[in-house]
């Protein structure tokens, strides 16, 4: 099943192999029906050929064994496509722990990528081999999508949302990436290159850099010029909830339901803070909805993640149970 | 080669007949005639097939090379949207349904007319105001939001005519949801005495499945684009995530129409093969039940499909999974179909006239179409190849290959019918081998550009796609004369054919038992039907020699 058909690209990534061999299984199947098919209707076509001009051809119904046969055996052969096509999809969708985040911004028409130290490029993506790596991915207009046909991998780019895509790089290489997703004018030029490099080659690549501040550090300054540190006091005594060990735990709501601390609960509470009130809070805080760049939400979501470890005060937490791993 | 196995004799046209009962573009602009409004519409789909081919010239010229330069990128974008709005609204979804449906389900079923025929013309001029809208749009400006209309793309950024043409679908959507009324009131009420449910032809079932789409799908496709105009008018936030809306929600709603749109298409399509097969085979189809509960089964389930769409907008695991497996449900009754067409041919006796060589074209055509569906719908498989040439390529077979291809054969087995004359044999069947090889070398290099990862919509790509590229410009170019033949040559044969006669193949069909061209009230007495569809054995009528070969058992040779 690793047979790399030539119309196979590179395979570059941890999925590659993986999608080659279920595209190899459903190639195989397809072809055996679309011979077997082809072949019958091309012997008919010639062997009942009509000999005379008056005559007919011979009365047959149907057959119900016949019937249940091409009803069951698809079916069987269509479970083990969707099987085998699920196992795949799960693992794409569920990153692993542990992975290098690399935030990633689609914008018509260009893509700005943020490496973990703040070092920031415009439609290239630098990745070592070997490592786990995940894209939090935003867009600051239309839907975009981001490809890499060497890593088997896309992912919508939706506003208002973020969207996460995982896989490890498992060859050294420049390959293309593109947006494909229609997003407008210049959908085709919105494209670069990944470059897979070795983990040392990544490192010295990234100390190379100019020197932005990390989202982390942009995210903390961000925190106090926006003067969310006046509030969300992390010792719980603030007219808001401690952050302290919030991302990843849970947190019980006023209305009594209880919600995950993920990239999309902290989002919608910056910008929203009123869709979902913290058990015990008064709705105070101001919407931020349209006050921040896509870049700042990423950067103060990076800040708000480091506080996973920081000690959650015995009142005024605003978690119930912590993500901390 | 004779088309006309049964008599050699020299028909002539009937004195009287739909086509010359009443002089004047008045009596055609106000007809009630199914059969007339029927050829209103043929006209009308011709034109947006026509404006919709031109569109699609011009993309696979610009494609020859890597950097495009017949046009800006804006054009670009604007003619592949138009290619698809002009298609699929106008030229694909009344195709079959609006010409060959309306002509032929009074016919088939013994009827007069079909139950509302005012609303059938009313249904005609709806299609003529919408499109009107969109041809505006068109013209003032273009449209580049790409036929799937993703917000906020279309209710926010896009600079291009985006309005009036969500208006005109608008508008078209209720000539739809009209003509699917008409039909299933005229399919329940109005059949002939002794024409019980299961001796319709397949044709009318297919009609029947295709019309409770058209019910209810048609309004959700509708509303949904009203709201996409409303959010571009007056700014009210449903999609646009900066007004609180979903972009998301917005593809939810257009795929639960635009999915079943899909079988919309296709549906008819399959009716017109199953009519076909037995006709060119003389024999009864196989598994006539199995046949017709599989279009109900496809039109029933394809409404439960729509978010594999949309496994990679981010929706959740558990959704992606529930629709990977409905998807490969309805996978099954179509498999059901193509393994019973085949089976038909096995034992029958096969003339090699043309409406038999499209259905064969449409079966490959269809199989592959539908197995590469198959890929799609494969979780880990859609990651790779979604939103890439592949799934260019796929549709492209289903509904070229597989509806342009059903509605071709269709027109020409029913032309006889519906002009009264005969069309050129010899090049019909050319046409019909040019069309097959035109079509694959066109679609097919797009199954691998796909694979290849190169996206769909691009108005530019890497060089290395740049040889698959050509071969299907190449194949475009074949294809294009594969439909301009039978433009020529069909017109030709309205005055110059040779007199068809009632049946010409001869077929079984109750249309076939009324002169060609019909009278305006299709039958002199209304015809009582006391034969199963597709029975060859039990009618002396249509002057064959019942089979050689062993003898058949008593009851059916069912083996």
């Amino acid at each position: 099943m690793q047979a790399q058909l030539p119309f196979y690209p590179d395979q570059a990534s941890n999925f590659a192999p993986s999608v080659d061999a279920l595209m190899t299984f459903l190639i195989l199947v397809s072809l055996f029906f679309a011979v077997a098919i082809t072949a019958a209707i091309v012997f008919f076509f010639f062997k009942y050929r009509r000999k005379s001009e008056n005559e007919v051809g011979y009365p047959i119904h149907g057959d119900m064994r016949l019937e249940s046969l091409w009803i069951i055996v698809p079916a069987f052969l269509s479970l083990a496509m969707f099987g085998w096509g699920a196992v795949v999809y799960v693992d794409f969708r569920h990153a692993p722990q542990d992975t290098l985040d690399i935030y990633v911004i689609g914008k018509q028409w260009m893509w700005k990528i943020q490496q973990p130290n703040g070092r920031r490029e415009i439609n290239e993506l630098h990745v070592p081999i070997g490592r786990d790596v995940k894209l939090v991915m935003a867009s600051e207009d239309v839907i975009h999508d981001f490809y890499v046909p060497a890593f088997r991998v896309k992912m919508d780019v939706v506003p208002g949302h973020y969207n996460t895509m995982w896989f490890r790089p498992t060859k050294a290489g420049t390959y293309r990436f593109f947006c494909s997703q229609y997003c407008g004018t210049n959908h085709a030029v919105m494209g670069g290159w990944v470059t897979v490099m070795d983990p040392s080659d990544y490192a010295a690549w990234l100390s190379g850099s100019s020197g932005t501040d990390s989202p982390l550090v942009a995210g903390e300054k961000l925190f106090t010029e926006r003067a969310c540190v006046t509030c969300h006091i992390g010792n719980g005594s603030g007219r808001a909830p401690s952050l302290n060990g919030v991302y990843g735990g849970t947190v019980r709501l006023a209305d009594g339901s209880t919600v995950t601390a993920d990239d999309a609960y902290i989002r919608e509470s910056i910008l929203v803070p009123s869709a979902k009130i913290v058990a015990g809070y008064q709705p105070l805080m101001p919407a931020f909805q349209g006050q921040l760049t896509e870049d700042q939400i990423l950067s103060l979501t990076a800040y708000i993640k480091s506080l996973q470890s920081q000690p959650i005060p015995a009142t005024g937490a605003g978690v119930l149970t912590t993500g901390k791993k | 080669m004779s088309t006309s196995p049964t008599t050699p004799a020299v028909h002539q046209l009937p004195e009287e007949h739909y086509l010359n009962s009443t002089y004047g573009l008045r009596s055609w602009l106000l007809t009630t005639d199914h059969k007339r409004i029927a050829l209103l519409y043929l006209a009308s789909v011709t034109f947006f097939f026509f404006i919709g081919g031109i569109f699609a010239t011009m993309i696979r010229i610009h494609l020859l090379t890597p950097n495009g330069y017949l046009v800006t990128p804006e054009t670009y974008n604007k003619l592949f949207t138009m290619h698809g709005v002009a298609m699929i609204f106008f030229f694909l979804i009344p195709s079959i349904p609006a010409v060959l449906g309306n002509f032929l389900v009074p016919l088939m079923i013994g009827a007069k007319d079909l139950a509302f025929p005012k609303i059938n013309l009313l249904s005609w001029y709806i299609y003529l105001v919408g499109g009107c809208f969109v041809l505006y749009s068109f013209a003032t400006g273009g449209l580049d939001t790409g036929w799937t209309f993703y917000t906020p793309l279309s209710s926010v950024y896009s600079n291009s005519a985006v309005t009036p043409a969500v208006i005109g679908i608008f508008i078209n959507g209720f000539s739809s949801i009209l003509t699917g009324l008409n039909f299933v009131v005229t399919i329940h009420t109005m059949r002939a005495p002794g024409m019980t449910w299961f001796r319709l032809p397949l044709f009318v079932w297919a009609q029947y499945a295709t019309s409770i789409i058209f019910i209810l799908g048609t309004p959700v496709i509708a509303i949904t684009l009203l709201l996409v105009g409303l959010e571009r008018m007056f700014h009210l936030g449903f999609f646009n995530p900066a007004l609180g809306g979903d972009p998301i929600l917005f593809q939810h709603l257009f795929w639960f129409y635009s999915h079943p749109a899909v079988y919309i298409m296709i549906l008819p399509a399959m009716g017109v093969i199953s009519e076909i097969i037995p006709t060119f085979t003389r024999k009864p189809i196989f598994g006539y039940t199995f046949i017709a509960a599989s279009s109900i089964a496809i039109a029933v389930i394809g409404f439960f499909v729509w978010a594999h769409h949309m496994f990679l907008t981010g929706e959740s695991t558990y959704a992606a999974l529930a629709f990977s497996l409905l998807s490969y449900l309805v996978a099954i009754p179509s498999a059901v179909k193509v393994f019973n067409w085949t089976s038909t041919l096995y034992r029958g006796s096969i003339s090699y006239d043309t409406p038999l060589l499209y259905s064969l074209g449409f079966i490959g055509l269809f199989l592959i179409g539908g197995l590469t569906g198959l890929f799609l719908a494969c979780l880990g498989l859609d990651i790779h190849i979604h939103d890439t040439y592949f799934v260019v390529a796929h549709f492209h077979y289903i509904m070229v290959g597989g509806a342009v291809m059903g509605y071709v054969g269709g027109l020409h087995f029913w032309w006889p019918k519906i002009t009264g004359k005969l069309y050129p044999e010899f090049l019909a069947r050319m046409a019909a081998v040019i069309l097959f090889v035109g079509f694959n070398l066109t679609f097919f290099p797009q199954f691998i550009l796909g694979y290849l990862g190169m996206p769909r919509r691009y108005h530019n790509y890497p060089p290395e796609f740049q040889v698959l590229n050509v071969m299907s410009t190449a194949g475009a170019s074949i294809l294009a004369l594969g439909y301009l033949l039978p433009m020529l040559y069909l017109t030709w044969s309205m005055r110059y054919g040779k007199v068809a006669g009632p049946n010409p193949w001869p077929a079984t069909g109750l249309e076939w038992r009324t002169p060609s061209p019909p009278p305006t009230e299709n039958f002199d007495v209304t015809p009582v039907v006391d034969w199963e569809a597709y029975d060859f054995k039990n009618r002396p009528d249509l002057g064959l020699t019942q089979p050689s070969g062993p003898a058949l058992s008593p009851a059916h040779g069912d083996d």
